[in-house]
């Protein structure tokens, strides 16, 4: 809960009557570490597509490294090494107890490490991508693990599903709707389905795009660029 | 009980332990364990080796001297012949150190994580929760959880069957702690060892076949 008081920015309200207060502008102490991204989405809508397209697009420009919760384990590593997109040290691979959504959300105690280690392993990292496995639209990751989220839903998963909303489609910081290319074929419908992603999401991004059309995810490389460069001087 | 005991118990403490089995997947892809009998079983076993070990050291770590809790940890990783089974002790020691430091910041903690910044599982509860009984039935307990849970997930087995599982375990559970809190004040070197070769063998497979095909759990 915020409330927005005329010079950009919101202050916490609070509820209790004993708390004696403290500066709302001191700055968070910082520490430097990379900037986490978490991509979730359901099975098949093309997180691991997405996450090799981001590092293709941005691995010149910047240090970054992968953790993914796939629950096959090892599966969207490979695909991400066979795709020569990042070298074998920068994947992570985490195992979620099949429950890939207690591992992003209740308790990211593996994730943490993980993104720990290779902030060890490469101490210039900048960018940290953390996919989730594929799960259902209720599973977002927690604000302590990740400093922004897209939720990734795609086209063949039908065109309700914006409708549908829930946490991840309404509230991820980013919502792409992926392969576009397909919409034709199995008759989705591509206005109503971003018509109902802004209408649910209140004026959240949302990104349509096909990576078979544009293999290296422009629009949300950029995206993610803006918010490196508003996370750092945020830090 | 003391609430920091029970919410190290609790399996939504978000400690990392919901992504170990104990041995249990392992299990269940050699089909050792399919159904509330045989989970029954596994869990008797576990907790009379493994959580009987885990029990000891958690009441031992309760008493503090020089050099104790760092001698402690030695003498757990002596005791613990699989290095999977030392990795995943030492995962979840990091885990609650990770939760404890947000939760219950005290200067026993730090003197804890400054000798071993990566404590076993065991040591750092007993540091936490102060009783001898109540740290050794809550590892106790901790070893039979895990497994169980892994159970619904991974054999869909009734949660109120496998819930009453873990019910009847309650004499064996207090009877392993009472054990281990006798030992709480014994020198580090001379605390029982309790042993379980099977399931130091599961975790080896377990381990290597992870690295060779699909798991879902890390132990």
């Amino acid at each position: 809960m915020s409330r927005d008081h005329g010079h950009g920015h919101a202050h916490p309200v609070n509820f209790d009557p004993a708390d004696p207060g403290h500066d709302p502008h001191h700055p968070a102490d910082h520490v430097h570490r990379a900037v986490r991204l978490g991509i979730g989405g359901p099975v098949g809508s093309g997180k691991t597509a997405l996450t090799a397209a981001l590092c293709r697009a941005l691995g010149d420009e910047l240090e970054l490294a992968v953790v993914t919760n796939d629950i096959y384990t090892t599966e969207d590593a490979d695909f991400l090494r066979a795709a020569g997109v990042l070298d074998t040290d920068r994947i992570e691979a985490v195992q979620t107890g099949a429950c890939p959504h207690t591992a992003i959300r209740d308790d990211i105690t593996a994730n943490l490490d993980a993104v720990e280690l290779l902030e060890h392993r490469f101490p210039r990292l900048r960018l940290v991508i953390i996919e989730s496995g594929g799960d259902n639209l209720t599973a977002v990751f927690s604000r302590g693990l990740v400093d922004r989220q897209i939720f990734v839903v795609d086209v063949a998963g039908g065109d309700k599903v914006p409708r549908k909303g829930g946490p991840g489609v309404t509230t991820a910081d980013l919502l792409v709707i992926n392969k576009t290319d397909l919409a034709p074929l199995v008759g989705a419908d591509l206005g109503v389905m971003a018509a109902d992603a802004h209408r649910v999401r209140g004026g959240l991004p949302v990104i349509s795009q096909s990576l078979v059309e544009t293999p290296g995810a422009p629009a949300v490389a950029d995206w993610v660029r803006a918010q490196l460069r508003t996370l750092a001087t945020v830090g | 009980m003391d609430l920091v005991a029970l919410m190290l118990a609790d399996s939504r403490f978000p400690g990392g332990g919901h992504a170990h089995s104990g041995g249990l997947e392992e299990a269940v892809a050699r089909r050792l364990v399919t159904d509330e009998a045989s989970l029954a079983s596994f869990l008797v076993g576990r907790l009379r080796t493994a959580g009987a070990l885990g029990a000891v050291f958690a009441a031992a770590a309760t008493r503090d001297a020089p050099g104790r809790h760092a001698e402690l940890d030695a003498e757990l990783d002596a005791r613990t012949p699989s290095p999977a089974q030392r990795a995943a002790g030492r995962a979840q020691g990091r885990g609650v150190a990770r939760a404890a430091r947000r939760a219950w910041p005290s200067p026993a903690l730090t003197g804890l994580l400054r000798a071993t910044p990566r404590p076993h599982h065991p040591i750092i509860v007993g540091v936490l929760v102060g009783d001898p009984f109540e740290a050794a039935q809550t590892v106790a307990y901790h070893a039979v959880t895990g497994p169980a849970t892994g159970a619904i997930r991974l054999l869909g087995l009734d949660p109120f069957g496998v819930n009453a599982v873990l019910a009847r375990l309650a004499g064996e559970i207090d009877a392993v702690a009472g054990a281990a809190a006798d030992h709480a004040g014994a020198a580090p070197v001379d605390l029982p060892a309790p042993a379980s070769p099977g399931l130091d063998l599961l975790a080896e497979a377990h381990d290597r076949h992870h690295r060779e095909e699909v798991r879902l759990f890390v132990t």
